[in-house]
């Protein structure tokens, strides 16, 4: 009987707690954990501008919270904490190395919801990854810069040789060799996502060695800087960094946070949010490329021509035949790359003229 | 005119004892202002910087993790600095520490037994020791700059750690990302208290070893024979102290201590290794030294204090919304008084004014 009792009061209170919920009176709390400063103009920058798509179309439905700079490592399960502690009813983490921390702190909070960026560990229900698919973008670029290169040579200032910039690497050498086969990549490993200074000096010694097409994947504006200091032309990252070359950027691949926030945030609020693995691209809208400037208008058409067959779903980057870099068949005819291999690269396409360092 | 700082004959000791009280007022006042120009409630930003991050227990939790490995290192620096031997690299030897240390579960992970986590440990020890006895040989014998061959070995470190996650010791299972395979249960350092928070046993480490080193170093002959070589390595000399032996004695203390701090923060905090283990603990540690004064018991509070200026910075950024460059200036206000107080209890400051002095002789004057 006593058990009963309980065992009701209990119910009662779970509806009333229900209740609330569907009451809608409190704003929604999303909280928002960036490795680098919001100022970086790259990925951190962009992730902000999600956060701060997210208050617009929210409007007081929501609160937001971030903090910036935060190291990964044993810092970011503090941080995390800090957040599913505050009050936080979705927490999106975003950069790679704060995986086991996202799902460590997810086990202890079972009723917030988290999102991580990049990873691929979803060890509690609560903890969704999301992506996108950069290298689409990536495959535009080199038939740009294979149809922009006077030398026949494009400098690539890389971060860390991780599957997801292997494959960036592998998307501009396919892209650029679709339209010139000779074509070479020259690549620097910065080892750091975020360092002006260092991706200026990798940008300053490519041009050097007589490169005349800067690429990118870390996350300053220092390259295309350089890069219009120089007289080349280069490729922004991230975010649109035309400001920083008016005459220089050919376009960039910019990452659009702002609709995939926006939903999940009203999925909480809606009570609907479910765990997703999210690997979206031109078509979803989350890559998007900034406007073709700095070229004739026979190599803008032809962008914008390759950028509507990937996004129409008619053409995979990565479709055979491909080689690897020693040459041995990857991909035959006709065959398309799945994501398990993509997400999984380790290994260069022929053609790349670079030994990754292992 | 010129600013001449000249050394006071006599310390006061009033002020000895106020100076870190004075330099926490002067940062509260700065940062008061601070606050105040940037629109922010100074009294409200002050609660969440010091006094919020103390009231929840997860939150102490945190806080001596943050601060135990700075405490570690800090107080094998003490030894150093004290008989003026200047260990910059003990960012490196915390690394070595780590990856010493973590050669069992990494590349033996099928050894699972108790035994694994008190070998990881003493392996860790021995791994930073071994490092720091690099620099320590080469000064002793060859009288080399430690202060250059030490930071160099920071940056050898931090890429054989690199290589090594990146290459052998790369997780089988982990899609090539650059970590190693996660420590088993064997290899975790315990929490203290596992219910209430993920303070891990370096912070106990982190305590014994403060109070060891701090009764070696005022109630020993061997803390004696440190300061003495110190302040006057001639006067060590005529006692009868090698100074030679003593910058390995320094050194290998240090450098047990960062790999000590090193391996319990990857078994206690991370799990496994990874590119980058520290945000620059052992730089950070070299600023909580000479707070504490180079003596352990101060290093203690002094790493606390540290500790909690991170806390308090990311409670800070949360709750009234300031940026992490704003915390840090903060921080770095909190440093400028306590070294500038302490400075001023030693020298004090002198204008001179220079009617007829050329350059030249100023900048002899001067050096």
């Amino acid at each position: 009987m006593r058990k009963t009792f309980v065992l009701l009061t209990a119910a009662t209170l779970g509806l009333a707690a229900a209740g609330t919920a569907l009451a809608q009176d409190e704003p929604t709390k999303a909280c928002f954990i960036y490795v680098g400063p919001i100022g970086d103009f790259g990925w951190t920058y962009q992730h902000h501008q999600g956060l701060l798509e997210v208050e617009e179309a929210l409007g007081d439905a929501v609160e937001t919270a971030y903090l910036e700079s935060v190291p990964e490592g044993a810092d970011a399960e503090r941080a995390i904490e800090r957040f599913a502690r505050s009050g936080c009813d979705i927490i999106f983490t975003t950069s790679f190395g704060y995986m086991d921390a996202t799902n460590k702190v997810a086990g202890r909070f079972p009723d917030v919801k988290f999102e991580h960026a990049t990873g691929y560990k979803r060890e509690h229900p609560n903890v969704s990854t999301y992506n996108s698919r950069f290298y689409e973008g990536r495959y535009i670029q080199g038939v740009i810069a294979a149809k922009m290169s006077e030398a026949g040579v494009a400098g690539y200032i890389a971060s860390f040789p991780i599957p997801e910039v292997v494959m960036g690497i592998n998307a501009f050498v396919l892209g650029a060799q679709s339209i010139n086969p000779d074509f070479k990549v020259k690549v620097v490993w910065a080892n750091t996502w975020f360092d002006p200074g260092k991706e200026a000096d990798a940008a300053k010694a490519l041009i050097d060695q007589g490169v005349d097409i800067i690429t990118q994947h870390t996350d300053s504006t220092a390259p295309m800087q350089v890069a219009a200091e120089r007289g080349v032309k280069a490729f922004g990252q991230a975010s649109d960094m035309i400001e920083f070359g008016p005459e220089t950027q050919l376009t960039a691949i910019v990452d659009d946070w702002g609709p995939y926030y926006v939903e999940r945030v009203k999925a909480v609020r809606e009570g609907t949010w479910e765990q997703v693995d999210i690997w979206a691209g031109l078509a979803e809208g989350h890559v998007v490329m900034a406007p073709y400037t700095n070229m004739p208008d026979d190599v803008k058409a032809l962008a914008q021509k390759v950028e509507e067959s990937i996004r129409s779903g008619e053409f995979h980057p990565f479709t055979g035949p491909i080689n690897k870099q020693d040459g041995t068949p990857w991909l035959a005819e006709g065959e398309v790359a799945d994501d398990a291999t993509l997400l999984g690269m380790d290994f260069y396409v022929e053609g790349v003229d670079d030994q990754l360092p292992n | 005119m010129r600013i001449e700082l000249v050394k006071r004959p006599q310390q006061s000791a009033l002020f000895s004892i106020l100076s870190p009280f004075l330099a926490l007022a002067l940062t509260l006042a700065a940062g008061a202002v601070m606050f105040f120009l940037l629109g922010k409630n100074p009294v409200t930003a002050l609660y969440y910087f010091f006094v919020d991050p103390l009231l929840e227990v997860w939150s102490l939790h945190e806080l001596a993790v943050k601060a135990a490995p700075l405490i570690l290192i800090a107080v094998g620096l003490s030894v150093c600095f004290l008989s003026k031997n200047w260990n910059i690299g003990a960012e490196g030897q915390f690394i070595i520490g780590a990856v010493a240390g973590s050669i069992l579960p990494v590349v033996f992970p099928g050894l699972q037994s108790w035994i694994v986590l008190p070998l990881m440990l003493l392996m860790g020890i021995a791994g930073g020791a071994a490092y720091a006895a690099i620099p320590a040989v080469l000064k002793a014998r060859f009288n080399t700059n430690e202060i250059l061959t030490s930071l160099m070995l920071v940056y050898v470190a931090q890429l054989f750690l690199d290589w090594l996650v990146r290459g052998p010791w790369r997780n089988p299972e982990g899609f090539n990302f650059p970590e190693t395979r996660n420590f088993h249960a064997y290899a975790v350092l315990p929490e203290i208290l596992p219910a209430s928070g993920r303070a891990h046993w370096g912070f106990v480490f982190a305590m014994v070893a403060a109070l060891v080193l701090w009764f070696v170093l005022s109630r020993t002959l061997k803390g004696f024979e440190v300061k003495v070589i110190g302040q006057s390595p001639r006067a060590g000399r005529f006692a009868g102290f090698s100074s030679g032996r003593m910058v390995i004695f320094a050194f290998l203390v240090s450098g047990a201590l960062a790999g000590l701090a090193g391996i319990s923060e990857v078994s206690g905090a991370i799990g496994q290794l990874r590119p980058s283990i520290s945000p620059g603990y052992g730089f950070t540690a070299i600023i909580v030294a000479f707070l504490g004064r180079l003596n352990p018991l101060g290093i203690i509070a002094a790493g606390l204090v540290l500790a909690l200026s991170y806390l308090g910075g990311e409670a800070a950024q949360i709750s009234i919304g300031v940026s992490d460059k704003v915390a840090r200036a903060f921080q770095g206000m909190l440093l400028f008084f306590v070294l500038a107080c302490d400075t001023l209890i030693h020298y004090r400051i002198r204008l001179v004014r220079t009617a007829r002095m050329d350059a030249k002789g100023a900048q002899a004057g001067h050096a």
